[in-house]
Formats: structure tokens, C-alpha cells, sequence
């Protein structure tokens, strides 16, 4: 502890000493040496920062700034193409479902026709095939009937005749046709 | 004190003004420090910049933008001149702080040397700016007139003591920082208050990188208030 104590009183010894020699700052000799080289020193560093620096550090600014009032600039156009581009698929857009529209009306009138077309047609070609069908039925009838006359004169005949009786053919038609016919 | 004193750097006593000492080569890695940070950091002049020549930017940006506030547009041509002393003054400052380093701005002498020119610089560009219409820097208009007179003698002393506060503030901050310092150093020899004396050291430290910076731009910003006063000498 005591040459601790020692230690400390060297060290503040040591500083007044150095104090006590006088401050360096006040030795008038250095400073004609001092002042050269500062003045050499302020020169230099303003002939580096006027020659070369600061012109380069203003045009880097400049520049830049330039560049960035560009990008802006460039931004704003791109941004009203996007919008002029939205409004002409907008319209393009309604266009097209207009087109569509009257597209689809045209079209369903044009099947409409069509079909109407062909319902006439089909409901003519089923007129004409019922009456012809008729027709043929009617025939067909007329012939059944002829036949039943023939098939009921024989079977009259012969029943006349199997009974014994004595059958002429015109009675036995005459009385067939008058049966038939009642 | 040690760090103070100025030696020649090649051997010899005698100091001649053109004797290279430690003064010539601490100024001279000043300067190669600004030309570094202002001229390699920038020399890729890139959009987009590295985080060198965004340092360099702000600095540039830093001065300029405290020259176009205090002086106004018909400052700004004097902007190199300002640039080039705060420059100087930050990096002198900053250079001083590396350890065993010489602190060129906590001499009289150099900062004398800055601060008059600055005050026979400020004047005269006033004088050849305004005529004698400089001197209604010191007379006070806006105050009555029986005053004006004790106005003009106070204003003129304050005036005339402007370089003189202007350079000492300088010298003074740094050699007081350097001294405090070292004082604390010392006592970290004493084991007993080792601890203590050591964080002191680093807590100094702490505050003398920030002291460097603002003593360079407090010398700067009085640069400007003075050209200011020297462009619009009216009140």
C-alpha cells in the first residue's frame, strides 16, 4: 500500500514536472514551423478538395439526383399506360359481351326459324302419310269386304246345298248382298 | 505533457520553419486521410453508393447544407474554403486520438493560425463587400439611440475577441481532453484505483471522439455565422 502511495505521488510528480517545464504550446520557438506546415497543409487540402473532390462528390449528387427524378418521371408514364391499357380492355371486354349478346339473339333466331321450318314441313309430311295411310286402309277394307262377300256367297251356297236345297247362284247372291247390307 | 511537444522528426535540435517534425507528419496523414475518404471513397462515382463514398457524401452534405443555412445562397461559393477547414479540423482531431499520436489542433499556434485567418479573411470580405457600410455590423439600429454608442464599443470588443475565443476553444478543448487523459492513465498506474482510473481512461476516450467531432463543427458553424455577418452585416 505505502509504495503504491509512492507510485501515485511519482506519477502526479511526474505530471507537475512535466507541467512545471512549461506548456509546449506556449513555445514561441516551434511555432514559425508549425505555422509553415499548417499553411502547406490548408493548401494542399484545398487544392484537393476544389480540383478534385467536391466537383466529383457534386456531380455523383447531381447525378443521382437525376436519376432518381427519371425513375419518378418513368414511374408516372408506365403508371397512365396501365391505366389507358385497363380502360382498352375495359371497352374491349364490353365489346365483346355486346358482339356475344347479339350474336346469341341472332343465332336463337335463326334456330327458331329453322325449326319452325321444320315443324311445317314434318307436320305437312305426316298430313300427307296419314292420308295416304287412309287411303290404304280404306282399300284394304273395301277388299276385306269384297272377300267376306265372296267367302259368305260360298259358304251360302254350300250350306244350301248341304241342306238340299237347290242353291242358284244369283238368289244366293241377291239374298248374301241384301243380308250383307242390312 | 510529452504528447504536446513538438520534435523534428529526422534527429537534431533546432527547429527551423522548414524543419520536418511530428507537426509535418501528423498533418500530412491528415491529409492523406481526407483525400482518401473524399477522393479514393468517391472514385467509383457510383449511383449507388459504397459505404466510403457515403461517408464522403455526408460530409459533403454536412457542410454544405450548414454553409447554405447560416450564409444563404450567396454563401455557398465560399464553400470550399469552410470544407476544407472542417476537413482539416476533423481529422486533425480525430487523427489525434489514435494512441502515441500528435494532436496538431491542440496547439495555439496552429489553431491561432486557423482562427485569424478565418477573422482577417471575414473582414476584409466584408469591407470589400459592403464598403463602409460593414460597420453597421456595429451599430445597433434596432436599439435606441443613447444606447447605441455603448452598443457599438461592446460589439466591437466582442468582435475583436472573436478569434482569439474562436482559436482557444479549439486548443483548449483538445489539449484539456489529451491532458484529462492522460492524468487518469497515470493514476491507472496505482493498483488500487487501477479499475476505476481505466474506465475512466475509456469513458474519456468516449468523450473526446465526441468532443473531436463537435469542436470541428462548432469552428466550422462560427465560420459560417462570421461570414454571415460579413455578407448581410445589417442586424
Amino acid at each position: 500500500m505505502a509504495t503504491e502511495t509512492q507510485d501515485a505521488a511519482d506519477a502526479a510528480g511526474q505530471g507537475a514536472e512535466a507541467g512545471g517545464a512549461g506548456m509546449p504550446q506556449l513555445d514561441f520557438s516551434t511555432f514559425p514551423n508549425q505555422i509553415f506546415w499548417l499553411l502547406v497543409t490548408l493548401v494542399v487540402i484545398y487544392l484537393i478538395l476544389s480540383r478534385v473532390a467536391l466537383p466529383r462528390i457534386a456531380a455523383v449528387l447531381a447525378e443521382r439526383q437525376g436519376t432518381i427524378t427519371n425513375d419518378l418521371a418513368k414511374a408516372e408514364e408506365l403508371k397512365a399506360q396501365a391505366v389507358e391499357a385497363e380502360e382498352a380492355y375495359n371497352k374491349a371486354l364490353a365489346d365483346a359481351r355486346a358482339e356475344a349478346q347479339t350474336i346469341a339473339q341472332q343465332t336463337r333466331a335463326e334456330i327458331q326459324a329453322q325449326l319452325d321450318d321444320a315443324m311445317a314441313k314434318a307436320d305437312a309430311e305426316i298430313a300427307a302419310k296419314s292420308a295416304e295411310s287412309e287411303k290404304a286402309i280404306a282399300e284394304i277394307r273395301a277388299s276385306a269386304m269384297e272377300n267376306v262377300q265372296d267367302v259368305a256367297k260360298d259358304v251360302a251356297k254350300d250350306i244350301v246345298a248341304a241342306m238340299g236345297g237347290d242353291a242358284d247362284a244369283r238368289s244366293i247372291n241377291a239374298a248374301v248382298t241384301a243380308r250383307m247390307k242390312g | 505533457m510529452d504528447q504536446f511537444i513538438v520534435k523534428p522528426l529526422f534527429g537534431g535540435d533546432t527547429i527551423a520553419w522548414y524543419t520536418p517534425t511530428n507537426v509535418t507528419l501528423w498533418m500530412l496523414l491528415a491529409i492523406l486521410a481526407v483525400a482518401a475518404l473524399l477522393v479514393l471513397g468517391t472514385s467509383r462515382r457510383a449511383i449507388i453508393p459504397t459505404r466510403t463514398q457515403s461517408i464522403a457524401e455526408m460530409a459533403y452534405g454536412f457542410v454544405y447544407k450548414m454553409v447554405e443555412d447560416v450564409t444563404g445562397k450567396d454563401g455557398i461559393k465560399y464553400f470550399p474554403y469552410i470544407m476544407t477547414l472542417f476537413m482539416f479540423i476533423v481529422f486533425a482531431n480525430f487523427l489525434g486520438l489514435i494512441p502515441m499520436a500528435f494532436t496538431t489542433t491542440s496547439h495555439i499556434a496552429v489553431t491561432a493560425v486557423l482562427g485569424f485567418g478565418v477573422f482577417i479573411a471575414v473582414t476584409i470580405l466584408g469591407f470589400v463587400k459592403n464598403g463602409t457600410g460593414f460597420l453597421s455590423l456595429f451599430w445597433v439600429e434596432s436599439a435606441p439611440l443613447p444606447l447605441r454608442p455603448v452598443l457599438a464599443l461592446i460589439e466591437l470588443i466582442s468582435y475583436f475577441v472573436r478569434p482569439v475565443s474562436h482559436s482557444i476553444r479549439l486548443a483548449g478543448n483538445m489539449m484539456a481532453g489529451h491532458a484529462v487523459l492522460k492524468v487518469f492513465a497515470g493514476f491507472a498506474q496505482v493498483a488500487a484505483i487501477a479499475p476505476i482510473a481505466i474506465l475512466g481512461v475509456v469513458a474519456i476516450y468516449g468523450l473526446e471522439v465526441l468532443v473531436a467531432f463537435i469542436q470541428a463543427y462548432v469552428f466550422t458553424i462560427l465560420t459560417c455565422v462570421y461570414l454571415k455577418d460579413a455578407l448581410h452585416p445589417h442586424h
